[in-house]
């Protein structure tokens, strides 16, 4: 079931939905509207704020609109959107982001709270092309189905290890709470945070 | 939602400046946990917000002493895994473990969870004309009383309110007679836990006994050996991550297999943290076992007004608070 590399003609999801996106637009509107970045502009309000953060390493600048969320400055304005919008009020754990090498709800979080933090994302986690063993343990226990909740679940699950409260199964369900899976896949969920938290310390 | 400006304070007396300038929009913010996700809802609609999260020495904790401090800025993450605190008062410890998940437990601080607003759904989904709230528009009505009240409070409720006080913490504060350490443009001052949080009576949209102004500063502890024999027992819809249906908070002292003293408050069932004065009393001389401590578990319900679907929380409380009573005397002590 799981390919080992893609062959190189093969698109990502994302490149698919990316480029029927771009196909649907050129259709539709103007050249000179379609020919604008994908990305959402910054906002027209005179009244924003300069955020300096780390993001997966990499130093970012941005100007914000202080009433937008940390999961919006991630999706909307920097293209990240690997971590996803559920109920954006802090109840699913979609959105679950690091910040300070803690886990937050980034939906919760103001973006303007992020000045001067360091935050890490699913898109972080990777060394190179070697996958974070709490990713190849969700592929492995097959801990997903829609794979909408993962990044989050990932994001979290991460955490939860480091922080001491994977010893046991009760333990990883008890801190595993706040992401909630639709799908149901929690039973490979549990499996694959005791695969990795082993791993992980081994590392 | 509406525009905003936003600043971040470094000490108590910047954001008090601050927010004094900014005039009546301006709100304090720290974790964000309550107040953005109601901005949201457009339950609150602030035009400037002071942080008060990064003023510096906010997330001070101090357990050595004959009271505990807690600094309104520390974590409820941070508290929840203080050794000291879980291995002297574990009601302080579980009321915060067991309340929301780890994420906002990271994001949340001990002093904004003072002042948490209910989740009463038509409080929280009624802006804009769609429900009536006494708490959120003063005047318009109650939309609860005779809805669906199945989550409301059967203690403290009046004509104008039902809805119940949401916190685990508070709790726990208020069995162990905590005080509240406030500071505003007229300088600073203690309130007993017990003042802090008002029934709702006819002007529900008063909750807690804070000016505008003012900045939670930190929380005081009396220390006590009941500490030791403690429990935070919380009954949920589901086995983690929800607000209580009936909670309980209970510290005793127990002498030769009996008690002595008791410190017990309620959640999940008062418009506020609910110390029960009249359990406390019962309990008082009685062995902590389930079928001993009944008559002193319903005592605190005497008083209860249910409404249409709640009349069970009465029931549930009850067994919460025996239940509690015997895990708290299981303690080693």
């Amino acid at each position: 079931m799981t390919q080992s590399k893609p062959a190189a003609f093969e698109m990502t999801r994302r490149e698919t939905m990316q480029a029927a996106a771009v196909a649907g637009v050129c259709g539709l509107v103007p050249k000179a509207q379609a020919q604008q970045p994908a990305l959402a502009p910054a906002p027209e309000s005179a009244a924003t704020l300069p955020v300096t953060t780390r993001i997966n390493g990499e130093a970012v600048s941005i100007e914000i609109d202080p009433r937008a969320s940390l999961l919006d400055m991630l999706r909307e304005r920097l293209g990240l959107t690997g971590a996803k919008k559920g109920c954006d009020h802090g109840q699913c754990g979609a959105c679950t982001v690091h910040l300070d090498g803690r886990r937050v709800a980034s939906c919760l979080t103001l973006a303007a709270k992020v000045d001067g933090g360091e935050i890490v994302t699913i898109e972080g986690i990777a060394d190179g092309d070697t996958l974070h063993p709490m990713q190849q343990a969700f592929i492995d226990h097959d801990a997903l189905q829609c794979g909408y909740c993962t990044p989050g679940q990932i994001m979290a699950a991460i955490a939860c290890v480091r922080e001491g409260h994977a010893a046991s199964r009760e333990e990883i369900r008890e801190y595993m709470s706040g992401n909630l899976c639709r799908c149901g896949a929690y039973m490979g969920i549990v499996a694959a945070i005791e695969q990795a938290s082993a791993k992980m310390r081994e590392g | 939602m509406r525009q905003l400006t936003y600043l971040r304070a470094r000490t108590v007396s910047e954001a008090i400046t601050a927010f004094t300038r900014a005039g009546a929009d301006a709100r304090y913010i720290a974790g964000g946990t309550t107040l953005y996700d109601l901005m949201k809802l457009g339950v609150e609609r602030p035009m400037h917000l002071v942080d008060v999260s990064a003023i510096e020495n906010a997330d001070r904790v101090e357990t050595q002493g004959d009271s505990l401090f807690f600094g309104a800025g520390a974590l409820m993450a941070d508290v929840a895994e203080n050794a000291v605190v879980r291995r002297d008062y574990p009601v302080l410890a579980e009321s915060l473990w067991k309340a929301a998940s780890q994420q906002l437990r990271n994001m949340a601080t001990v002093g904004g969870n003072l002042l948490q607003r209910t989740r009463c759904p038509y409080f929280r989904n009624g802006a804009g004309g769609i429900y009536p709230c006494n708490k959120r528009e003063p005047g318009s009505g109650c939309a609860a009383i005779g809805g669906l009240d199945r989550g409301q409070a059967v203690l403290g409720t009046s004509d104008a309110c039902t809805a119940v006080s949401p916190g685990d913490w508070p709790v726990a504060l208020t069995a162990l007679d905590a005080v509240v350490e406030l500071t505003g443009t007229a300088g600073a001052r203690s309130v007993p836990i017990a003042e802090f949080y008002l029934l709702p009576g006819a002007a529900p949209h008063r909750e807690f006994a804070i000016l505008p102004d003012e900045i939670v500063t930190g929380i005081s502890v009396p220390g006590t050996l009941a500490g030791r024999h403690s429990t935070y027992h919380k009954i949920r819809d589901r086995e983690s991550y929800a607000f209580a249906l009936a909670s309980a908070a209970v510290a005793l002292t127990i002498d030769k297999g009996r008690i002595t003293k008791a410190h017990v408050a309620l959640g999940g069932v008062g418009t506020r943290p609910w110390r029960a004065r009249q359990t406390e009393a019962l309990l008082v001389g009685s062995k902590p076992t389930r079928d001993a401590v009944q008559a002193a578990a319903r005592a605190a319900f005497a008083d209860a007004r249910p409404g249409h679907h709640n009349g069970f929380k009465i029931e549930l409380g009850a067994r919460t608070i025996a239940d509690a009573v015997v895990i708290a005397a299981e303690r080693n002590g």
